[in-house]
């Protein structure tokens, strides 16, 4: 690993100039993606049975499966050929346009920071809960969950995903020792299946709910497409980003069925659908003090791992912005010593401080649901695009993603089904985005986008489009 | 012990807040903006991959 650090750090800085230190491997990728994500089956992923039952929860997991199966394919192909910091801001860049640029690293920035925003509530709440303390209040264990993560992702990007790395795994190791201790082969000792999910009540609203459960469904694998902001620091772009991706892709379909089955088992519906906490709920019920301890830690870890991974990602789009200018250029400014965007980690500080404070937790995940479909959606519009323009042979491709268009097709219309259920539960929230989008794409255009070196900020050595 | 804890958490949260803000100062009055700002989107792509075929 030294002689790792050794190299980037020879190779990463020209003379007076100062860049992000690749040092990082398939499993910082894999890391940085599900550690993000793996909080949702500690929390988040059970609102969809309040919406539509405990069916709905498992026909969603499946089903958005499927979109960010899409997700992580379509990300894997662009991202292995556009290796840049900004993930899919720098795609969007060079395969759409500037505008939809910077909305799109306006949605990474929103999704990641409001996603952090609610890992710091919900570790607070946890802490609070278990300790059953009259006058103690989560604010503290916000304040110290934003901030050491802060300094962590200040110090460097090799350390804050080893740390991710460790966390992450322990979190998903207690899913899988949860799991095989309930007995998962036998029914009626722990788990009631047939009791709890009867034809009676599965679908207690019909399809509609079905529908209407894919809001929090999205829960289950928020955040995968995170992988890519790694890009500029990983030391094998186009083998590293793909296999973590998909890596991760897979351990969290696997850790999303193990979730369901055991937490639909253990409680009814109308519980599991309102419970913050149903892996360590479920630890509590199979009546293990071992168990009820391990999930409450791994609860902690979970929300820590996406925490980190959120910083380490709204950071680096931050960064991107600024060094194209489409924001001050004073953000994109490198630390010398750790390598990091460190006054974009700073800018984006107070802001998750301020939100964590203030915000409701339901407020802060339906912004970061939203800012994610959205983004979504983009990448659909995307591929689609980069197709057309750079046709397989005509550019590199780490990665190649098979079906084409079919994923993107079935990304765009899953989308389409998602923002419909999130108007049926948040519809001001979703048209007050809307109209923040609209409204700061207008100062994009008309204000900033002149202060922008138009050449420079094409930066891949691609042959011109076709049709161009 | 959970105030305790509580105490401890805006504690250490005061200390890196602290330093991480002395780090920044130190950094910024030692180095140059243009050092600073230096980074390039794609400079390692542009340099060792020709996206020759």
């Amino acid at each position: 690993m030294t002689a790792a650090v050794d190299t980037a750090q020879t190779t990463t800085i020209h003379g007076d100039r100062v860049s992000l230190l690749r040092v990082l491997g398939p499993a910082h990728v894999w890391a940085l993606g599900v550690g993000i994500v793996l909080v949702g089956e500690f929390t988040g992923w059970n609102f969809s049975a309040d919406k539509g039952g405990a069916l709905a929860a498992l026909i969603v997991c499946w089903i958005v499966g499927l979109l960010y199966t899409s997700v992580a394919m379509i990300d894997s192909e662009v991202t292995s050929t556009v290796a840049a910091a900004g993930g899919q801001y720098a795609q969007a860049k060079h395969i759409v346009g500037p505008l939809m640029a910077f909305n799109v690293a306006l949605f990474l920035v929103f999704a990641y920071t409001m996603l952090e925003v609610s890992d710091a509530i919900l570790l607070g709440d946890t802490i609070v809960a278990k300790a059953g303390v009259e006058g103690l209040t989560h604010n503290s264990f916000i304040a110290a969950t934003i901030v050491v993560l802060a300094w962590l992702n200040y110090r460097g990007v090799l350390m804050t995903l080893n740390v991710n790395f460790v966390i992450t795994a322990i979190a998903y190791v207690s899913i899988v020792i949860l799991f095989f201790s309930v007995s998962p082969w036998t029914q009626g000792a722990v788990l009631k299946l047939n009791e709890l999910v009867t034809p009676g009540n599965a679908l207690p609203y019909g399809w509609i709910g079905v529908i209407a459960a894919f809001q929090f469904g999205i829960w289950y694998y928020l955040g995968i497409e995170g992988t890519t902001q790694a890009a500029e620091e990983v030391r094998s772009p186009a083998r590293s980003l793909p296999y973590g991706t998909m890596a991760g892709m897979i351990t969290l379909l696997i850790a999303a069925a193990m979730t369901w089955y055991v937490c639909a088992s253990m409680m009814p519906w109308e519980y599991l659908g309102i419970t913050y906490y149903p892996l360590w709920d479920a630890g509590k019920l199979s009546g293990s003090p071992l168990l009820e301890n391990l999930l409450f830690i791994a609860t902690l870890l979970s929300a820590l791992a996406s925490a980190n991974g959120c910083i380490n990602d709204a950071a680096r789009a931050w960064f991107s912005l600024g060094r194209d200018r489409y924001l001050p250029s004073w953000f994109s400014a490198v630390h010398p010593k750790y390598r990091t965007p460190y006054r974009s980690i700073l800018f984006l500080l107070p802001i998750a401080l301020a939100f964590a404070f203030i915000a409701d937790l339901n407020q802060a995940i339906t912004f970061s649901i939203l800012s994610g479909v959205l983004q979504y959606t983009f990448m659909s519009i995307n591929i689609m695009m980069f197709r057309k323009k750079w046709p397989l042979g005509t550019i590199r491709r780490g990665y190649t993603h098979p079906f084409h268009p079919l994923p993107a097709i079935v990304l765009f219309c899953l989308c389409m089904v998602t923002f419909f259920a999130i108007f049926l539960g948040f519809g001001s929230q979703l048209i007050a985005m809307t109209v923040f989008y609209f409204l700061i794409s207008l100062w994009f255009h008309f204000y900033r986008y002149k202060f922008v070196r138009r050449g420079d900020q094409f930066s891949m050595p691609w042959p011109k489009p076709q049709g161009y | 012990m959970w105030m305790g804890l509580s105490y401890i958490c805006w504690g250490i949260s005061a200390v890196l807040a602290v330093w991480m803000l002395y780090d920044w100062f130190k950094v910024d009055t030692t180095y140059s903006e243009d050092m600073l700002t230096s980074s390039r989107e794609g400079e390692l792509e542009a340099v060792s991959e020709k996206h020759r075929i």
